[in-house]
C-alpha cells in the first residue's frame, strides 16, 4: 500500500468510526473523507457501503448527486467562481473567461502541475459586493481580472 | 480604560478586507502605544459601507467606512479611535440614513453584538421569547405564532402557525425541527447574515419551535458555501449547551432540546424542503411527492417542522413582544417585516429590513441608490433564480406576497438583483434553463429534460438572431415548453424556472427579436 493509500484508508476508517452509526450520517461521513483526503477513493465505496448497511450503488448514488463530492484528486488550491445572477450583473462572465484563460483549464479541471482546480459555484452569499470567488474558506469580493491576478499571486506564494 | 473598536467579522466584510483592517488597527495602535480592544462584531448588513469600523463615544456608536487597511494610519493621525474629522467619518451609526430608515426586528442585534457572546445576546433582549414560551402551553405558543400572521420566509410564504399546529396535532414519539439554511438563491444573504451576526436568535427560535410542537431534536441544514456561518453556528450551539439553553432540562424546565448542524454538499435543490429532508437522512437529494406533508411524515418519517432561518428568527420577536406587536407591521396579508436583500449592480447594496408594502422602485432607487455602474437599470430579478425579471413598468408594485403574485412575479426569499442596460435578457433566460438543467434532482421529466431542451431552443434562437433572421417557431415552442414545465414538474425548481424565462421574453422582446439585435451578438 502506498503512503497516500494508507492515508486514505486512515481517513476513511476515522470517518466511518465517527459517522456510520449516526442517523443520516452518510453525508457527514463522505464530507469528512472529501475534506481530509481531498477526494473520495473509489475503492472505499465498498467499505463505506458495508459500514452503513447500504448497497454500493446507493453510496455511489449519493457521491454522484452532490457537487462537493469527487472521486478525482483535486489541485492543491481549489478556486470556486460564482456563476449566479448577482455576480453576472457585475460582469462575472468576463471574469470567468479570464480565469479559465489564465489557468489554462475549464471548470472541473485541474492544472497540469496539480496546483489549481477550478469549480463553478452558484452563490456564495456575497451578492452585494460582486463578482465573488472563494478559495479555501475565504471569499473575495468585487473581483475583476486584475484583482484575480493579485489574489492568485497571494495564494500561490 | 481601553477603547473598544468594532470591526465586523462577517463574510462580506471580510471579503472586502475587514481582517486586514483589524490587523492594521492592531498594529497601528501598538505602534502608537494606544490601549485598544478590537471587538469582532457581526455586520449590520450595510455591505456598501464595509468594512464599517465603529467606536464608542458618549454611549453612542460612531462609524467610519468603508475603511481599507491603507486608511488606518491616516485615521489615527486624524484622532481615531476618538470621534474625529475624517473623510471616512460617517457620524453616529444610528443616524446613517440607510440604516435609520429601516425597521429592524429580526436584525435588531446584527452588527451591534459580538455574535458568539451569550451575555451580549441576553443584554440585548435575547432569550426573552424562550423565557416567555417556557411559561406557556404548546398550544398557546402555536396560537401566538398563528395570530402574528407570520408566513414562511423561505419563499413559499405558508402560514407558520398552521404548519406548527399540524405537527403539534400529529401524534409521534419523536418529532423534529428542521431549519432550512440552504440559502441557495442568488441575491440572498439574509440567512447567512443572521447566522453569522446573531446565531443565538436562530437557536432560540428553534428551541421555541421544539417546545411548541413537542420536538426534542433540531437540525440546521446549512450550505457548504457558508463556512463562516457553519463555524459561528457550531460555536454558538456549544455555548448554548454549556449555559443550559440547549441539551437536557433546558433552563430547568424539564424539557430537552438539542441542535445539530448538518452541512450541505453544493446542491441547490436541497433548499426544497423534501429534498433537504432526504439529504438530512443521508440520501441523494431527490424531492418527495407531497402528500404526505413533512409536518405529518417528515424527517425519518416523523412529524417535522421545516422552517427557514428567518422564520425561526422572527418567532423570537413574536414570543418576546407578542403576536399583536408583530402583526402591526406589514400590509395586506403580508405581516411583519420583509428582509430585502439589495444585490447585483447596486450602489448601496445590503440587507434592508422594512415593513411590507414599500415599492420596488423606492427600495432600489431611494435606498439602493441605483446602479453602481451609473447606467440606467434595465431589469430587476426578484426572488432568486426562479423569480421574474421585472421591467420598469412594474417597479411601482408594492412589495407584498399577493401584489407580486398579481403581476406574475414572486418575492421568494427577498433577493433583489439589479441589472443595468448592458444586461442581455436572452442570455439570462438561457442561464435560467441551464441552471435548472445543472441543479435538477432528475426525478421528474419536465424539469430534467425540459431544461436541457430549453437551453437548446434558446441557443437556436441566438443563432437565428446572429444571422439577422426572424425568429419564427422557436419562441412559440419555448412558450409551450415553459407551459409543460410549469404544469408538469413536481416541485418549484422545474415549475418556476419558466418564470424568469417568460418574464424576460414578455418584458424585453427586443432582446429576442432581430430588429434590435446589435452587432455585439
Amino acid at each position: 500500500m502506498s503512503a497516500s493509500e494508507e492515508k486514505s484508508a486512515t481517513v476513511v476508517a476515522a470517518a466511518i468510526q465517527k459517522w456510520a452509526s449516526v442517523a443520516g450520517g452518510l453525508m457527514p461521513l463522505l464530507q469528512a473523507i472529501q475534506k481530509h483526503n481531498g477526494f473520495i477513493p473509489k475503492a472505499s465505496v465498498t467499505t463505506i457501503a458495508k459500514a452503513v448497511n447500504l448497497s454500493r450503488a446507493e453510496v455511489h448514488g449519493v457521491i454522484g448527486f452532490y457537487h462537493d463530492f469527487s472521486y478525482k484528486p483535486q489541485g492543491r488550491i481549489t478556486i470556486q467562481v460564482c456563476r449566479a445572477e448577482a455576480c453576472q450583473a457585475m460582469g462575472s462572465q468576463q471574469l470567468e473567461h479570464h480565469i479559465k484563460a489564465r489557468l489554462g483549464i475549464d471548470f472541473d479541471e485541474t492544472t497540469a502541475d496539480g496546483q489549481f482546480s477550478l469549480k463553478p459555484v452558484y452563490c456564495l452569499g456575497n451578492c452585494a459586493c460582486t463578482p465573488s470567488i472563494r478559495i479555501a474558506d475565504e471569499v473575495y469580493a468585487r473581483v475583476d481580472a486584475d484583482r484575480f491576478d493579485e489574489i492568485l499571486s497571494e495564494v500561490s506564494a | 480604560m481601553n477603547t473598544r473598536i468594532y470591526v465586523p467579522s462577517d463574510t462580506t466584510a471580510c471579503a472586502v478586507g475587514a481582517d486586514r483592517v483589524a490587523n492594521a488597527i492592531d498594529t497601528e495602535a501598538a505602534r502608537r502605544g494606544r490601549d485598544i480592544e478590537i471587538v469582532r462584531n457581526g455586520s449590520r448588513g450595510a455591505f456598501w459601507l464595509e468594512p464599517l469600523v465603529e467606536i464608542q463615544a458618549d454611549g453612542q456608536r460612531h462609524a467610519f467606512g468603508p475603511v481599507t487597511a491603507n486608511d488606518v494610519a491616516g485615521l489615527f493621525d486624524a484622532g481615531f479611535p476618538e470621534v474625529c474629522e475624517h473623510d471616512l467619518y460617517l457620524g453616529k451609526v444610528g443616524e446613517i440614513d440607510w440604516l435609520a430608515c429601516q425597521q429592524r426586528l429580526t436584525f435588531s442585534r446584527a452588527g451591534i453584538i459580538e455574535p458568539t457572546k451569550l451575555a451580549d445576546y441576553e443584554a440585548h433582549d435575547g432569550y426573552q421569547g424562550l423565557r416567555k414560551a417556557l411559561t406557556m402551553t404548546p398550544s398557546d405558543i402555536v396560537e401566538a405564532v398563528l395570530n402574528s400572521g407570520l408566513r414562511g420566509r423561505g419563499g413559499a410564504a405558508f402560514p407558520t402557525g398552521i404548519k406548527w399546529r399540524t405537527v403539534l396535532d400529529t401524534p409521534g414519539e419523536q418529532k423534529y425541527i428542521a431549519c432550512n439554511a440552504d440559502e441557495g438563491d442568488s441575491g440572498t444573504f439574509a440567512d447567512r447574515l443572521l447566522m453569522e451576526a446573531d446565531p443565538f436568535q436562530l437557536i432560540e427560535g428553534m428551541t421555541i419551535a421544539g417546545l411548541a410542537v413537542g420536538a426534542t431534536i433540531g437540525y440546521i441544514y446549512l450550505r457548504s458555501e457558508y463556512p463562516k456561518a457553519i463555524k459561528t453556528m457550531n460555536e454558538a450551539i456549544a455555548i448554548a449547551n454549556d449555559a443550559n439553553f440547549l441539551g437536557e432540562d433546558i433552563c430547568s424546565s424539564g424539557l430537552d432540546f438539542q441542535i445539530h448542524v448538518r452541512v450541505g454538499a453544493g446542491a441547490y435543490i436541497c433548499g426544497e424542503e423534501t429534498s433537504m429532508l432526504e439529504s438530512l437522512e443521508g440520501k441523494r437529494g431527490l424531492i418527495r411527492f407531497k402528500p404526505p406533508l413533512p409536518a405529518i411524515e417528515g424527517l425519518f418519517g416523523k412529524p417535522t417542522v421545516v422552517n427557514n432561518v428567518l422564520t425561526l428568527g422572527a418567532v423570537t420577536t413574536v414570543l418576546a413582544k407578542g403576536a399583536e406587536y408583530y402583526q402591526n407591521f406589514g400590509s395586506g396579508k403580508s405581516r411583519g417585516t420583509l428582509t430585502a436583500q439589495l444585490a447585483g449592480n447596486i450602489r448601496r447594496g445590503g440587507l434592508v429590513e422594512i415593513p411590507f408594502g414599500i415599492s420596488l422602485r423606492e427600495l432600489v432607487d431611494t435606498i439602493g441608490g441605483g446602479t453602481i455602474t451609473g447606467r440606467p437599470i434595465k431589469a430587476i430579478q426578484v426572488g432568486g433564480p426562479l423569480g421574474a425579471y421585472l421591467p420598469e413598468s412594474q417597479w411601482d408594485t408594492p412589495i407584498d406576497y399577493e401584489d407580486f403574485a398579481a403581476v406574475g412575479a414572486m418575492l421568494g426569499h427577498g433577493g433583489i438583483v439589479v441589472f443595468d442596460d448592458s444586461a442581455d435578457m436572452l442570455h439570462l433566460a438561457r442561464f435560467a434553463m441551464e441552471f435548472c438543467a445543472i441543479e435538477s434532482c432528475g426525478k421528474c421529466t419536465p424539469c430534467r429534460i425540459g431544461s436541457v431542451r430549453g437551453v437548446e431552443i434558446i441557443d437556436r434562437i441566438e443563432i437565428t438572431l446572429k444571422q439577422q433572421q426572424a425568429v419564427t417557431g422557436d419562441l412559440g415552442l419555448l412558450e409551450e415548453l415553459c407551459e409543460t414545465m410549469e404544469a408538469g414538474s413536481l416541485c418549484a425548481m422545474g415549475g418556476l424556472t419558466p418564470m424568469p424565462v417568460r418574464s424576460a421574453i414578455k418584458h424585453f422582446p427586443d432582446d429576442f427579436s432581430v430588429t434590435s439585435s446589435d452587432s455585439s451578438r
